[in-house]
């Protein structure tokens, strides 16, 4: 996030794309209900209706896959009404021109018709972002888990870069992270493009600062992300994987490929505290510690930096993940030893520009908000505020893309995927917790009332959902919360799975697979098939 | 009986809500939100107030596992981290590093993170690591 969660109950508008807030970030939805009640106005564009829709000033629902279009479409409003912060394009920013080439192509009608909302829908959603003082952007995996999901974060930074709505309080484009250290494994270099705090490993002058820091002989070549990683494994190039408190078999696209991906490895070890579906493909399995059994930091989505302590001890003989890792490599070959997280930590910081002012010490007293630079800075909850990152901001002219997947005869309806309130990703945790099992013992989808009378499918019934990839069997809930056409379902429930559907395509740049939309074909189960699924 | 309770950080979204965990002779039987956590202020959701209980489940691994004859088996940690790192051995020298992959998490702390990456990185001069930050 460029600012932090609890400047969002003074922003004057909030616009709320692709998260639902209150199932995935309640804490942040706090902040929401919060500005509400102090006046602010809610924008929500999301293709469900999901519960901020029922209390948003205003609710848009774009076609799936189209917000580059929707975007475009509102900035072209936003310039032709001379709305925007011409002096902050003049002093912050470049490449303005050609973004505007761009945007001029984006008429309103024309937007209006790739994405599903009306011109005067799209009028208000631009007048009250564009006008209100302080206007801050809350997005999540609605807008990157698409094949062109690097192009919908990118128009999303031109809103507020246009509009001058970021490097102040109350503003900025904010990222709601998913998993509790989904920062925290990108800082630390869990990317294979770069080393700890975003260095690049095709530096040259990078390379040599780590290979000093680490005595050792380092690539300059980016490495797999994870879906080459699963190609690899299948044409023959990666033999060898080692996976930490991970579940890629349930959280990755196209389940059946990715298991079958990783049982062509020649050996997979696996690092986690449940026999997950993942680690049950495992040649070895090493028993890990939880959060409560530990010491160490987790990075939320603010970049705050916060301390994770040890409640209780581990089951029999599980051991601390960051002992386990030390004791392979060592074993390995590559000696590696620390007394405690606390001493990892200290390293971190030794070669991480942003974490070199924190310390347990420090931490101790409460979370700091990196860019924290040195011992006596403060932290920095506010990015941006004097300059970018890299200087200027720069504009991208971004032209819309339709989704790489698109209905036909025999895969009628779109699936989107998410979140239910009381789980958490593939349910490893959440589904092993007695009261958070109770409320939702069971995966579903949701239908909306008139496609099921079309398809003959009553609430509570079971349903074959059917993709190009794969086929699930589960139960069916009628809700007007979808649009015609559209079926809603998680990745919570192993034995009903939306990635056992969904579409491996990627985004060129980030590798992001398509989550959010593929086409898919409803069939009713008779009261035989249904009572098995049920079962 | 012997009561207390442990500051530290929820383990489920990226809100990153402080919470004390109750510890009651050494066994967690229940959580409370951070009153002085300036983001979460004394509150958690549904996930937070129950982030206690998958801790002791019964399910949870207790021992190192290998494959033998097809079946996950028990085994000493000795039998386990040799057999791994004979392995990766085995395939770093026969196909290069850049034949190996990691996953890394994140679930994980950044202390275990940064090891897995200075692993992976040092270890098999790849950069064959990345997580699920993209799913
Ligand atoms: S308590 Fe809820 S909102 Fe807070 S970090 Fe945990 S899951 Fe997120």
């Amino acid at each position: 996030m460029t600012n932090s969660i609890p400047e969002i109950e003074d922003a004057d508008c909030i616009f709320v794309t692709g998260s639902n807030t209150t199932v995935a970030h309640p804490l942040v939805a706090h902040r929401i209900y919060r500005a509400k009640a102090k006046g602010a106005k809610l924008i929500v564009a999301d293709p469900r209706r999901i519960h901020l829709a029922s209390m948003a000033d205003v609710y848009i629902r774009q076609n799936l896959g189209s917000d580059v279009a929707m975007l475009n479409g509102i900035m072209n409003i936003i310039i032709a009404n001379g709305w925007h912060d011409q002096t902050f394009v003049d002093e912050r920013t470049e490449g303005f021109d050609k973004f505007l080439e761009v945007i001029k192509n984006y008429t309103p009608e024309r937007a209006s018709e790739i994405c599903g909302v009306s011109v005067e829908d799209l009028t208000r959603v631009a007048e009250l972002y564009a006008r209100s003082e302080k206007s801050t952007i809350l997005y999540a995996m609605g807008i990157t888990q698409h094949s062109h999901g690097v192009d919908n974060v990118k128009s999303l930074a031109n809103l507020a870069m246009l509009t001058g709505k970021i490097g102040k309080p109350s503003t900025g484009v904010n990222p709601l992270r998913g998993q509790n250290n989904v920062q925290g494994a990108c800082d630390m270099g869990g990317l294979p493009n770069v080393y700890p705090a975003y260095q690049a490993v095709t530096d040259e002058g990078v390379k040599k600062k780590f290979e000093n820091a680490w005595q050792a002989q380092l690539s300059g070549k980016v490495g797999y992300t994870i879906m080459e990683m699963m190609h690899g494994l299948e044409d023959g190039s990666v033999k060898g994987m080692v996976v930490l408190g991970e579940n890629p078999v349930g959280s990755d696209p196209d389940v059946n490929h990715v298991k079958h991906a990783l049982q062509s490895a020649e050996f997979l070890a696996v690092i986690d505290i449940f026999l997950t579906d993942t680690a049950k493909l495992a040649h070895v399995v090493f028993p890990a510690t939880a959060f409560a059994e530990k010491e160490g930091t987790f990075t939320n989505t603010e970049r705050c930096v916060l301390r994770v302590r040890k409640a209780v001890d581990p089951p029999g003989e599980a051991r601390p993940d960051w002992q386990i890792i030390c004791d392979l490599s060592t074993r390995f070959g590559l000696p590696m030893s620390y007394a405690s997280p606390e001493e990892i930590f200290r390293e971190i910081a030794s070669v991480a520009p942003s974490y070199a002012g924190l310390s347990y010490e420090r931490l101790d007293k409460g979370p700091i908000p990196w860019p924290c630079p040195t011992a006596d800075h403060p932290g920095t909850p506010i990015l941006h505020t004097e300059r970018f990152a890299r200087g200027k901001g720069l504009f991208h002219a971004i032209e819309y893309r339709p989704p790489e997947e698109l209905v036909d005869d025999e895969f009628p309806m779109q699936l989107t995927t998410g979140r239910f309130f009381p789980h958490y990703h593939t349910g490893t945790m959440t589904r092993n917790s007695p009261s958070l099992h109770k409320e939702m013992p069971e995966g579903h989808i949701e239908l909306h009332p008139a496609d099921a009378v079309d398809l003959g499918i009553k609430d509570g019934e079971y349903a074959r959902i059917v993709s190009r990839r794969g086929e699930v069997e589960t139960k069916v809930l009628l809700t007007d919360q979808v649009d015609r056409g559209t079926i809603f379902m998680s990745f919570h429930f192993m034995e009903a799975n939306a990635n056992v559907l969904t579409n491996a395509a990627l985004d060129p740049i980030c590798k992001i697979p398509e989550y959010k939309v593929c086409a898919v074909r409803v069939e009713k189960l008779d009261a035989t098939s249904g009572a098995t699924a049920a079962g | 009986m012997n009561l207390n309770f442990v500051r530290t950080t929820c383990p489920y979204c990226g809100c990153g809500c402080e919470l004390l965990l109750e510890v009651l002779d050494g066994k967690l039987v229940g959580t409370l939100p951070s009153k002085t956590n300036p983001m979460n202020q004394g509150k958690l959701c549904i996930k937070g107030w129950n982030c206690h209980e998958f801790i002791h489940n019964s399910e949870r691994l207790a021992t190192p596992l290998i494959r033998k004859n097809g079946n996950l088996e028990p085994a000493s940690w000795d039998e386990a981290l040799d057999f791994a790192a004979g392995r990766l051995r085995e395939l770093k020298e026969q196909h290069g590093g850049d034949s190996v992959a990691f996953l890394t998490s994140a679930k994980c702390t950044n202390e275990e993170n940064y090891l897995l990456q200075k692993f992976c990185r040092v270890g098999f001069e790849t950069n064959n690591i990345d997580h699920c930050a993209r799913l």
